[in-house]
């Protein structure tokens, strides 16, 4: 006799959750995974930078100024003789932290306002919303330079007038999303059965509207740190003789006939940091929408 | 259409009113007494008392504010501390070069984004739509001041082309004027020619799946045609309105490209100002900055509605 019983859902067999549904899928997407490695590689780079480098990057020669990538210096060095190289690995410290502080910055202030403005509504959404409407009207650079011209140039303040300029966006977001999901079924359930407020919207709701705001934070990431780059490039960022991609880039155009190269790993550096940022984002956009599916 | 427009039009007013707060609270961020910052390397107490004067600095903050708002409102933005010249101006002055590269920007952003976007979709998953998307993704990953660098470095360094620096007005050599600007506008028009691309592959491809295209087909119409007048046409009305929206952050680009350039544009006076500590000109740019920004959203939205008959209700 055969069991003719249907195989049932063994229980004991973990249940696929949407997360790692979404980890899955977003592992199969190779520009995605081409990303994440570049940007661990940089944050090794940047975290063990006085480790692997194997020159001090603020170390003036007068006998190495502005030579060719040679097995010495295999990234050349720079109006004052400093290794090149080792000034882009202590330059990813300034650009990936002012990428990641920014935006948690824009995420901390951002989110509470969005989720306030969202779930409250009324004259409270109204203002918020006013007040975001007219940051997003002044372009976002611009913003942040006016910010951290008047904040004083530093690597903290430019932190910091990035992080404010990115925040309207996060703001927006966050409440569009609220409004979405606040409508659902299960939120309407979890107020029936008299859930106060805040644990409605910390409990309910935020978890929902998370898998957009990591989206949204991955790619604000890349424009962060294009943003900080700008700063130091203008010199409103990371001071010198502190190194920084941006002040590097600035000093590069003053010896463009000469010394190219000055130019080239700065530039590059970036580049592959911002890439890796955008492709990490798309790649989460693509394995977090439902619609994939 | 008359009511959305005072409706629009009704929004702004709150929007406005943050945007000057906002810009006048600005001011209120400078480490220390403002009037010592503002005066810079000058220490005469009588020039500081002049300038705590002139802005009303010994006033409560919200006076000062309805002064400046007043100022504003008829026109006066202020002087700048260091040239003594009206920033309204500086303005007149710098706005017009910025225009000329903006549009020359706008040009090149619309005829590659659009061209990539239309062949991206028509042949999408072809080598075409993936190199158009490679090519996307560059000009959103590419630093504009990196790129503007590495073009002088070819084009003047190597070759001897074009001018790296400087700029000529088209009434005084029209074609010299083209020369010193077209690097500059090719690396202003390159982030909007990757965001423009993407749009509109995403609208071609939409619009070629929907019945109209189908039914078009199906007539018997030639695919040129078909593509080019039935799609298109529609796919490209919410895209047109898009190009306007990336004018605005053209300002935003022009601040780099002018400063690597050294086009005495709009850009360039935010960043010598910056450099200059002189305030005033910052605030006064950058409100004008958040007004043209503001109208060319207000006629994105207004262009939206007439090109969309099903909208105008």
């Amino acid at each position: 006799m055969v069991d003719a019983a249907l195989p049932l859902h063994d229980a004991s067999e973990p249940v696929d959750s949407p997360a790692s549904r979404a980890l899955r899928r977003l592992v199969y997407r190779k520009g995605a995974m081409f990303g994440l490695a570049v940007i661990l590689l940089f944050v090794v780079v940047a975290v063990f930078a006085p480790q692997i480098a194997t020159y001090d990057p603020t170390a003036q020669s007068w006998t190495a100024v502005r030579k060719p990538p040679s097995l010495q210096h295999l990234f050349g060095t720079d109006d004052v003789g400093r290794d090149i190289l080792a000034r882009i690995m202590f330059g990813a410290r300034s650009s990936l932290l002012a990428g990641v502080i920014s935006i948690a910055i824009a995420l901390a202030v951002g989110v509470p306002l969005g989720l306030a403005a969202g779930y409250v509504g009324g004259f409270l959404d109204a203002v918020i919303s006013r007040l975001t409407d007219a940051m997003l009207a002044i372009p976002f650079l611009i913003l942040a330079i006016a910010l951290a011209a008047f904040l004083g140039p530093s690597l903290s303040n430019a932190m910091i007038a990035i992080g404010v300029s990115t925040t309207p966006a996060f703001v927006r977001l966050t409440r569009g999303q609220v409004m979405a999901v606040k409508v659902e079924d299960y939120v309407e359930a979890a107020r029936a059965v008299g859930n106060p407020p805040w644990r409605v919207v910390l409990v309910h709701i935020l978890p929902n509207i998370l898998p957009a705001l990591m989206v949204q934070a991955s790619l604000s990431i890349a424009a962060a740190i294009i943003a900080e780059a700008a700063l130091s490039f203008l010199g409103l960022g990371q001071q010198p003789p502190a190194p920084s991609w941006g002040s590097m880039l600035n000093a590069a155009q003053r010896f463009l006939a000469g010394a190219p190269w000055m130019a080239v790993w700065p530039g590059l550096a970036i580049f592959l940091t911002v890439l890796s940022f955008n492709l990490l984002g798309d790649g989460l956009r693509d394995a977090l929408d439902p619609r994939e599916r | 259409m008359l009511a959305f427009l005072s409706k629009r039009l009704l929004q702004l007013v709150p929007t406005l009113f943050f945007v000057s707060v906002i810009i006048f609270t600005l001011q209120q961020l400078l480490p220390g007494d403002p009037a010592l910052v503002m005066a810079g390397e000058e220490r005469d107490p009588e020039v500081i008392e002049q300038i705590r004067k002139q802005y009303r600095l010994d006033q409560p903050i919200p006076i000062q504010y309805v002064y400046w708002v007043k100022g504003v409102l008829s026109g006066d933005l202020g002087e700048s501390m260091r040239i003594k010249v009206k920033v309204r101006d500086l303005v007149a002055e710098k706005l017009p070069v910025t225009i000329q590269l903006a549009c020359m920007a706008i040009v090149i952003a619309l005829s590659i984004g659009i061209t990539a976007g239309v062949i991206a979709a028509v042949f999408k998953d072809s080598v075409w739509d993936y190199a158009a998307n490679v090519f996307a993704l560059w000009g959103r990953s590419t630093p504009t001041f990196w790129l503007g660098i590495m073009l002088i470095f070819l084009f003047s360094v190597e070759l001897g082309w074009l001018p790296a620096s400087g700029y000529v007005r088209p009434s005084e050599d029209f074609w010299g004027s083209i020369a010193s600007t077209i690097m500059p506008a090719f690396v202003l028009g390159n982030v909007g020619a990757a965001v423009l691309m993407r749009h509109t592959r995403g609208a071609m491809l939409d619009a070629l799946q929907s019945d109209y295209v189908r039914t078009a087909r199906a007539k018997g119409l030639l695919e040129r045609v078909v593509v080019l007048k039935h799609a298109m046409r529609n796919a490209l009305t919410p895209v047109i309105t898009l190009g306007a929206l990336e004018l605005g952050e053209l300002l935003s680009g022009a601040v780099l490209t002018e400063q690597i350039f050294s086009i005495p544009g709009f850009g360039k006076l935010i960043v010598d100002s910056v450099f200059n500590r002189d305030y005033a000109v910052v605030q006064g740019v950058v409100l004008v900055t958040a007004t043209v920004y503001i109208l060319l959203n207000l006629i994105a939205d207004i262009a939206y509605v007439l090109v969309n008959p099903r909208l105008r209700g």
